[in-house]
């Protein structure tokens, strides 16, 4: 049942922001900010697909899914292949072996690189096995790893019970836009 | 003639598997009701690849044509019926044959219905748990408002809040706020949304422009109303720019693409990236610091942590990110919740180290204590 008070409440919520992408939006237009004419694309973009949803349906085969199907879909995947390079300039800047911890994180991470891939087993594989690569990575995984997550995991749910209690009690209204 | 047909007959006759034995049912435990759980002893052909396994009958009455609930694998002694509440039923099993052939039925069990148990038993310990974690936080809420001194550890992440917000302010660049991507029913939600409170009133104050998009569209309306109540709070309501507190789309990387526009074209002096974050996470962070921007995140995405800690200047680690709201407003009754965390942590480590120990003198009671059903 709450959720689909949810839903009714998140219907009229997306019409209030609805109104706020467009008053945005309008806005930049009329100011003529920089990049404005993305505001032009998006607005554009907003009652094509707006129109194409409410005259022609959303079922299979329509406009919408049309739309929706070759500019909407691949959009989103070329956003998320661009991860694969932000990891790598992410990567370099934070295995950059300058202090002991930086060097300790790439040391680890090379050797659970290499352990998840045949490469890591063809170059220790005259070794005893539990000095291979592919052994180092699993205990990397299941130990240090582990216990710091798990460690992470137990603060975080402790901080959850707390933010919940101080909310039911009203001690936190921040999130109501009251408090000190 | 006759005789090797009587033989030929008597090869094709495929021995039957014995039925299982002492059929038992009974309400299923520590549930909402609905459910009824049988138990068996096996047959005593369960020993090899003989038998498939066990078919379970039902019926309302002792006699009658009993109806085919389900099957379970050989070497299994146990199925749970869904039932109607309240309704008797009796149950019997009998054994799908491999190499031997069907059982009969065996015994009908007893007679059980199903009913709904308001406490689940299996889950005592996370009630005691709980109410000492709760009894705790009131302890310290009180002590706190009675104007006991709170020590609270320094936070980096949020030392830095003043700063960054300064930042802005001299540069005369926007500051960029990301309340996650999740919906107000994640805490981690409301813990940002708390924490943008704090945040807006400092800009607000030193009348810098806070720029705040939003992927989810009740999430926007709470910011909305919060950056607009934080302006109020510091006298300057004139100075709340509705327009710059929006919803942009409820598509994950049509968010981030988005954002990282508004990062590219506003250049913003300070990124918060504060709340429930996913793939998105590196994306946002990364275009953030190759602008220049002071980067301050939090989260509790195991996941997504790394990428923050990489790209990142500071970084609310888990729980940080939930004491946050409490460490910028100093309110004592806040830290005093903070204190209790602490505490809370401090009796989970000891515990850990009893129960290591315990489990190394081989004493397993001590962690099945600890067990959650």
């Amino acid at each position: 049942m709450i959720l689909d008070w949810y839903i009714v409440v998140y219907v009229f919520a997306l019409v209030i922001g609805l109104q706020t992408i467009i008053h945005h939006h309008y806005h930049k237009i009329r100011r003529k900010t920089k990049g404005y004419w993305y505001s032009m694309v998006t607005l554009v973009s907003l009652a094509v697909m707006g129109t194409a949803g409410v005259f022609f349906g959303i079922e299979q085969g329509s406009f919408f899914m049309y739309l929706f199907r070759h500019i909407q879909v691949p959009l989103g995947a070329t956003m998320f292949s661009l991860l694969a390079f932000f990891m790598a300039s992410a990567a370099y800047r934070a295995f950059r072996a300058r202090t002991l911890e930086a060097t300790l994180l790439l040391v680890a991470a090379v050797i659970v690189m290499l352990g998840r891939v045949p490469l890591g087993y063809f170059l220790t594989k005259g070794l005893p096995e539990g000095f291979q690569i592919p052994a180092i990575t699993e205990w990397i995984l299941m130990n240090p790893n582990m216990a710091a997550k798990r460690g992470i995991m137990f603060g975080v749910a402790l901080g959850m019970l707390s933010t919940a209690l101080k909310v039911i009690v009203g001690i936190e209204r921040g999130y109501l836009g009251g408090g000190k | 003639m006759i005789l090797l047909i009587s033989l030929l007959f008597s090869f094709n006759q495929i021995a039957s598997a014995t039925p299982p034995t002492d059929v038992r049912a009974y309400d299923a435990p520590n549930d909402e009701g609905g459910r009824v759980r049988v138990t068996w002893e096996l047959s005593a052909d369960d020993t090899d690849e003989s038998i498939s396994g066990y078919e379970v009958y039902r019926n309302q009455t002792v006699d009658g044509e009993y109806e085919y609930r389900g099957f379970t694998g050989r070497g299994t002694s146990a199925y749970t019926d869904d039932v109607e509440n309240t309704v008797f039923y009796y149950y019997r099993v009998k054994v799908r044959g491999k190499a031997l052939g069907n059982s009969d039925f065996s015994e009908p069990s007893n007679a059980a219905a199903a009913t709904g148990q308001l406490f689940h038993t299996g889950r005592t310990n996370v009630l005691l748990g709980l109410l000492v974690f709760c009894g705790m936080v009131g302890f310290f809420i009180v002590s706190a408002t009675k104007g006991k001194e709170l020590f609270v550890r320094r936070i980096a992440g949020l030392q830095a809040v003043e700063e960054a917000v300064g930042r802005a302010t001299e540069m005369g660049r926007p500051i960029l706020y990301i309340p996650g991507l999740s919906t107000p029913a994640d805490v981690a939600t409301i813990a940002s949304i708390n924490i943008l409170s704090q945040i807006a009133k400092k800009t607000a104050l030193y009348e810098t422009r806070l720029i705040v998009p939003n992927r989810n569209a009740i999430v926007m309306s709470i910011a909305h109303e919060v950056v607009k109540e934080a302006h109020a709070a510091v006298g300057r309501p004139d100075t709340f720019k509705s327009g710059d507190v929006f919803y942009v789309t409820d598509s994950q990387f049509g968010y981030a693409a988005a954002v990282n526009g508004i990062m590219v074209r506003d250049k913003p002096a300070t990124n918060f990236f504060l709340g429930m974050f996913w793939a998105e996470s590196l994306i946002l962070a990364e275009t953030g610091a190759s602008v220049g921007a002071i980067q301050i995140a939090g989260t509790d995405a195991v996941t997504q942590l790394p990428f923050f800690i990489a790209a990142c200047d500071y970084t609310l680690i888990g729980e940080e990110l939930y004491a946050a709201s409490a460490y910028l407003s100093r309110e004592p009754k806040l830290l005093g919740s903070l204190k209790a965390q602490d505490w809370a942590k401090v009796i989970v480590a000891a515990l850990m180290i009893a129960g290591v120990v315990f489990s190394l003198f081989g004493d397993r009671f001590f962690v099945r204590m600890f067990e959650v059903q």
